[in-house]
């Protein structure tokens, strides 16, 4: 086939109307399983001819068995303990822009910390009117904000920068989660503590045994920072800081520090271990860059993907995310040829402000090799970049905030591969 | 005039509410007052200029035996690092390079952090157990492994906040980002784009991805 002819074919794929008649006949399961056949019609399926479960089986319900493929996943050879470690939330599975909240990846850097929410203290101290301390309860007093935020570990990707590592949508893309926090804004929180006019930096610190402690400039306290103590509608998971963790929108998910126990302003930052010896980021000349916060636009095909091959030919939808921690998603774009050319996916409403925002783009495919990206255009007119953009300026020891573009190879069986294309 | 003793009795009472509220300017008076003692017990990070530094002192010498009891086993003798567990030494001139290796000696770029980090959490899975001398001396016997100070530097909360770290000018600020190409009104190229599309690698064949998803 001629690239010119390749072009044409690959563009008319993205034409949900062309081309269809044609597909449907040879449209078949490639990959799917096989039915049980004393199922389906006209016999009548055996869970219809028995009793299912009674209301008092599941008092807090699970999913389906049938879905005990969709959990958290870590890498093991990442790290030397799975107390200070990774886990990935399987995109792969997931709808809407939610993420439910015992599939939110977890990162912790000494275990998951229990803590008896009666034993629960905030303190607030240091360049503050009033050094003070709030139970749980205390905080559950404020005024009240919810907000859906994404929260995205800034080495999410970080084994990509090289090359394609990892072959998986989870491995390359989860460390990011999103769902709706309840808190009371850092902000009304200094209404009762004060704050001297000396206040700049606040530092942030976890109770768990890692004592995990970040600076945070005071512009950004006073913006939108949230103590929250439920996520989803109902507490937070112990892995996601229960009882109480901050939440700063849009800024990597380091600084979120879980099981909150203190706030310190000061008028510098505390230069801690996870801001200069971690999530620092190591340029080719030897110099790193540090205190870079802000979650860059990026976006990412969850179906298909390599985990999710394509299991018939004919019409179907390619869906994703994208998220931005500089605002809303203004626009997507997805290619089928590698980045040569490109169509504009539809955004599924709510599109919120620094939250995961749901796309998707119809097409057909018939049995050819693709080569999928998708692209994600920010409200500041950010445009996701390609690795190659961000090599060339960071270099590929950076570790951190590799928001490029990824590209997921469609084999002609259906299956997928991550790819690295140069 | 009675204009004015108006204005003057609405400036007095307000001033007088202000004042009151300034004393105790608590908008939903929630919470209780954190006594000196709560604070101190929880107050425990360090900075670099040495401002959080709790008393104590000591030296490398003493430190080696701490070392050896309560960090090699994940750290190594010498700090080479067992198995994944960090590298605490060396890598000194590796920063530019293919390999960057980042220890506390070759990329920490202040004492003060050494010391904040080891003691609030580490031995790993032990943390706050360390004395406030123990950690000096930790956190000496560290430093001159990496040739910063000497065996015999009495480490304190004096003269921590002075330590030169080696790479203590690394570290580039302000966050230059947005970094990248910028296209006229977020407009990138949408038809006949002049980009790479040869497939130069695949993750399937590095072959390091966990085998439930290896298809």
């Amino acid at each position: 086939m001629t690239d010119k002819k390749k072009l044409i074919s690959r563009r008319s794929l993205f034409s949900t109307g062309a081309g269809l008649g044609a597909l449907a006949l040879t449209t078949k399961s490639l990959l799917a399983k096989e039915a049980n056949k004393k199922n389906l019609p006209p016999n009548v399926p055996e869970w219809t001819e028995a009793l299912g479960e009674g209301v008092d089986a599941n008092p807090y319900g699970m999913p389906s068995e049938f879905e005990s493929h969709v959990v958290r996943r870590n890498v093991e050879w990442l790290t030397a303990s799975t107390e200070s470690s990774v886990n990935f939330t399987p995109l792969q599975d997931l709808e809407g822009i939610v993420t439910p909240n015992g599939l939110c990846f977890e990162r912790h850097h000494g275990g998951t910390t229990i803590i008896n929410p009666t034993d629960y203290r905030l303190m607030i101290n240091g360049l503050v009117d009033r050094e003070m301390i709030f139970t749980l309860d205390d905080l559950k007093r404020f005024p009240q904000v919810n907000k859906f935020y994404f929260l995205e570990c800034a080495a999410n990707g970080g084994m990509e920068w090289r090359g394609a590592q990892l072959n998986g949508c989870q491995y390359t893309f989860g460390m990011v989660h999103n769902v709706q926090y309840t808190g009371v804004k850092l902000s009304d929180l200094l209404q009762e503590t004060g704050l001297k006019n000396s206040a700049k930096w606040i530092l942030a610190e976890g109770s768990d045994s890692s004592g995990m402690t970040r600076s945070i400039p005071i512009e950004k306290i006073k913006d939108d920072c949230i103590v929250a103590w439920a996520m989803n509608g109902e507490a937070l998971r112990p892995e996601q800081g229960y009882p109480v963790r901050l939440v700063v929108p849009g800024w990597e998910g380091n600084m979120w520090v879980k099981w909150l126990r203190r706030l310190e302003f000061g008028d510098k930052p505390y230069m801690t271990r996870e801001e200069t010896s971690k999530y620092t980021d190591l340029l080719s000349d030897g110099n790193a860059r540090m205190f870079t916060w802000v979650m860059d636009a990026k976006s990412v095909i969850t179906s298909p993907c390599p985990e999710k091959p394509i299991i018939h030919r004919g019409f179907q939808q390619i869906s994703g995310l994208a998220w931005s921690g500089r605002g809303k998603i203004k626009r997507v774009d997805v290619s089928l040829d590698g980045g040569k050319n490109w169509k504009t996916a539809q955004l599924h409403p709510p599109v919120l402000d620094k939250s995961l925002t749901r796309f998707t783009i119809p097409f057909e495919w018939g049995g050819e090799e693709l080569l999928l990206q998708s692209r994600a255009i920010d409200e500041s007119n950010y445009v996701q970049p390609t690795i190659q953009e961000l090599q060339k300026i960071r270099g590929v020891n950076s570790i951190y905030h590799n928001n490029s573009i990824a590209t997921w190879l469609i084999t002609k069986s259906g299956k997928v591969d991550n790819v690295r294309l140069g | 005039m009675l204009g004015l003793v108006k204005f003057l009795f609405l400036v007095m009472t307000s001033l007088s509410i202000s004042f009151s509220s300034h004393a105790e300017n608590r908008k939903y008076n929630i919470g209780k007052l954190a006594t000196k003692t709560e604070v101190a017990g929880w107050d425990i990070d360090v900075r670099p200029d040495g401002v959080g530094a709790p008393k104590g002192s000591g030296n490398a010498i003493d430190g080696e035996e701490i070392y050896v009891n309560r960090c090699a086993a994940c750290h190594g003798d010498f700090g080479e690092g067992v198995d994944r567990w960090p590298v605490l030494v060396g890598g000194d001139g590796t920063l530019a390079s293919h390999d960057p290796e980042k220890t506390t000696g070759s990329y920490w770029p202040y004492a003060s952090t050494i010391f904040d980090y080891v003691y609030r959490s580490m031995p790993f899975g032990e943390a706050q157990t360390l004395t406030h001398d123990e950690t000096y001396k930790l956190v000496a016997y560290l430093l001159n492994m990496n040739e910063i100070i000497d065996e015999d530097f009495v480490l304190s909360d004096k003269n921590i906040g002075k330590i030169k770290m080696p790479n203590a000018s690394g570290f580039l600020l302000p966050d230059p980002r947005p970094d990248v190409t910028k296209y006229k009104d977020g407009q990138p190229c949408m038809k006949n784009c002049d980009v790479p599309v040869k497939i130069i690698g695949k993750a399937r064949d590095i072959d390091v991805t966990p085998d439930d998803e290896k298809s």
